[in-house]
């Protein structure tokens, strides 16, 4: 489904800031997967995510998507295969914008945009069925501009939005980092039913073991740029924190050093 | 006074045309295109010009708008393409196009008097011979507000359509947010020039019938025009409020129109003409720093309120 060939990346290559922030790095996802990407800041876990998507373009390697070589293809172009959610609500929809247009806008992903109408009756009827299950009260608000939403709904907004056509691959960025713990908590347990629902592969990147280990059925855990970890099936499920800092000490021969991930 | 009113009317509604343009880069875009100075003399110029060499004067007005377009066109590939800041693309084209302009015209202007323009099939009709509008001596402007009413209510449907389409909201969610319009596959860069193309094409119409109204072409029209469509559409916003997309095209409209009606009335009691453009930037200014001077007055409000 994903496939990720000895990519490197290098951010302002030979100035004094030069960080290397991806080293040959290999992953293959099989459809279906949910893994869970984990590391301390900087550890390359969001370059890794925003190389797939096409934010960045990178030095060497090669990444493919469903058998579609997207390595060179622009951001845009990609979308059609993912389905993305980002760290901050602001970015996933558009502000001004009413939730229905947003909808809209997600619900032609990879379709060509001509002239016809932007929104049609029918698919009111289908945002309303689809907005009823998040619980939010959205289904009654198809027409108020996302701005006015607090950071959980338009969350859920945009997980919606990067699930209404069935990406290959969903690429989450620490999306409930920047919610409450309550709200965060509901958000993950929306993202678990819609990826169970709809057997999506998915690659989420967070910064909070515990949930790196609930969630998913693998775990990847970077450091420095690489890959340190890769654990599946029946050890992933067993999993603890004490383990997994365990590991990530033996592997690396360093201390898990990142209180948020320890702390939360 | 009836006649100083009607006149500003009028030239509000040949200028709300350029307002819907720079509306369309500034609110839906979220830039600041500069290139409107150039186009807006580019549309003078090439309609000027055409119909000076005999080309039918609806033809020569869509000429003007092809040009417009071109304008348009080129400061989105600069901005796009060669990855050019937006102000400063919009800057090059407008230097580049004064040169060009020079060029379409020949020389700094062009009279157009005793020339059929867009507005003698209107005179011709008689519209400028009904008893009333003769009595009231604005027989005058009546075709010219006809003509212009007309083409600003078309650029209204047409727009409204447009931006309802497929199309049209991937170009208000690019400029809304473009990294998520990347994320939904939308191609941002095609939609800021599509964006570009569409406004600078409108500001060419606007300068085209201004020309033609006017008689003459300048090389100079430009000048500061944009500071006059920026006051535009924020007076249609401060006065007749932004709710629905329609309700905001026909702000920028009357927005235009008042602004015209303000600068009437100051000419009237006495303000030099040459001050004209200063007294218009001054009061962009306030409006634009009006955010920040409401967060200045809400303690005071609140304390007067909290007093009572």
């Amino acid at each position: 489904m994903l496939s990720v060939r000895g990519v490197y990346k290098t951010f302002n290559a030979g100035t004094v800031n030069e960080k290397t922030a991806l080293r040959n790095i290999n992953l293959t996802l099989e459809e279906g997967d949910f893994v869970t990407l984990i590391g301390g800041n900087g550890s390359g876990k969001s370059t890794l995510l925003n190389c797939i998507a096409g934010v960045h373009a990178v030095d060497e390697g090669s990444i493919i998507i469903e058998n579609v070589e997207v390595t060179r293809l622009s951001e845009y172009k990609r979308a059609e295969l993912l389905g993305r959610v980002f760290q901050d609500p602001m970015v996933g929809t558009a502000a001004n914008m009413g939730i229905e247009e947003n909808l809209a806008l997600a619900y032609r992903r990879g379709k060509k945009r001509g002239l016809k109408w932007g929104i049609t009756h029918k698919e009111r009827e289908l945002y309303k069925e689809l907005l009823k299950p998040l619980d939010l009260g959205l289904e009654n608000r198809l027409g108020v501009k996302v701005g006015l939403l607090s950071g959980g709904q338009r969350q859920a907004l945009t997980l919606l939005m990067a699930t209404l056509r069935k990406p290959k691959l969903l690429l989450l960025d620490e999306h409930t980092a920047a919610l409450d713990p309550k709200t965060a908590a509901k958000v993950l347990e929306l993202t678990d039913k819609f990826i169970k629902e709809s057997r999506l592969t998915t690659l989420m990147v967070t910064h909070n073991m515990r949930d790196a280990i609930r969630y998913g059925n693998r775990l990847i855990m970077m450091h420095d740029g690489s890959i340190l970890l890769d654990i599946k099936g029946e050890t992933k499920q067993q999993l603890t924190v004490e383990d997994l800092l365990q590991r990530f000490g033996k592997a690396s021969g360093e201390q898990f050093a990142n209180d948020r991930a320890l702390l939360s | 006074m009836l006649q100083i009113i009607l006149g500003a009317v009028m030239l509000g509604l040949l200028w709300s045309i350029m307002t819907i343009g720079v509306y369309i880069t500034y609110r839906i875009l979220g830039i600041a295109d500069l290139t409107v100075e150039g186009s807006i003399a580019m549309g003078a110029a090439i309609a000027a010009q055409a119909i000076y060499c005999g080309i039918n004067p609806y033809a020569a007005t869509l000429l003007a708008l092809g040009g417009g377009m071109a304008a348009g066109l080129i400061t989105g590939l600069l901005h796009t393409r060669l990855k050019i800041p937006a102000l400063l693309s919009g800057i090059l084209t407008m230097i580049a196009l004064y040169s060009v302009n020079l060029r379409i015209l020949g020389k700094a202007n062009l009279s157009l008097l005793r020339m059929d323009t867009v507005y003698t099939a209107f005179k011709d009709m008689g519209l400028d011979k009904i008893a009333v509008f003769v009595n009231l001596g604005i027989s005058q402007l009546i075709p010219i507000i006809a003509l212009g009413l007309i083409c600003v209510l078309g650029i209204i449907g047409i727009l409204y359509w447009f931006f309802g389409t497929e199309t049209g909201c991937a170009v208000r969610a690019t400029g809304d947010n473009p990294q998520m319009s990347r994320a939904q596959g939308i191609n941002t860069n095609n939609m800021i020039i599509l964006g570009l193309i569409i406004s600078n094409g409108l500001v060419a119409v606007s300068g085209a019938l201004i020309a033609q109204q006017q008689n003459f072409a300048d090389v100079q029209m430009g000048i500061g025009s944009i500071v006059i469509g920026l006051a535009s559409v924020i007076i249609g916003e401060v006065l007749f409020g932004k709710r629905s997309f329609f309700s905001r095209l026909i702000s920028l409209v009357l927005g235009a129109i008042t602004y015209r009606v303000i600068i009437a009335f100051v000419l009237e009691i006495g303000m030099p003409a040459n001050d004209l453009k200063l007294f218009t930037a001054i009061t962009v200014a306030i409006a634009l720093a009006l955010p920040v001077f409401k967060s200045y007055l809400r303690p005071i409000a609140k304390s007067v309120k909290g007093g009572m």
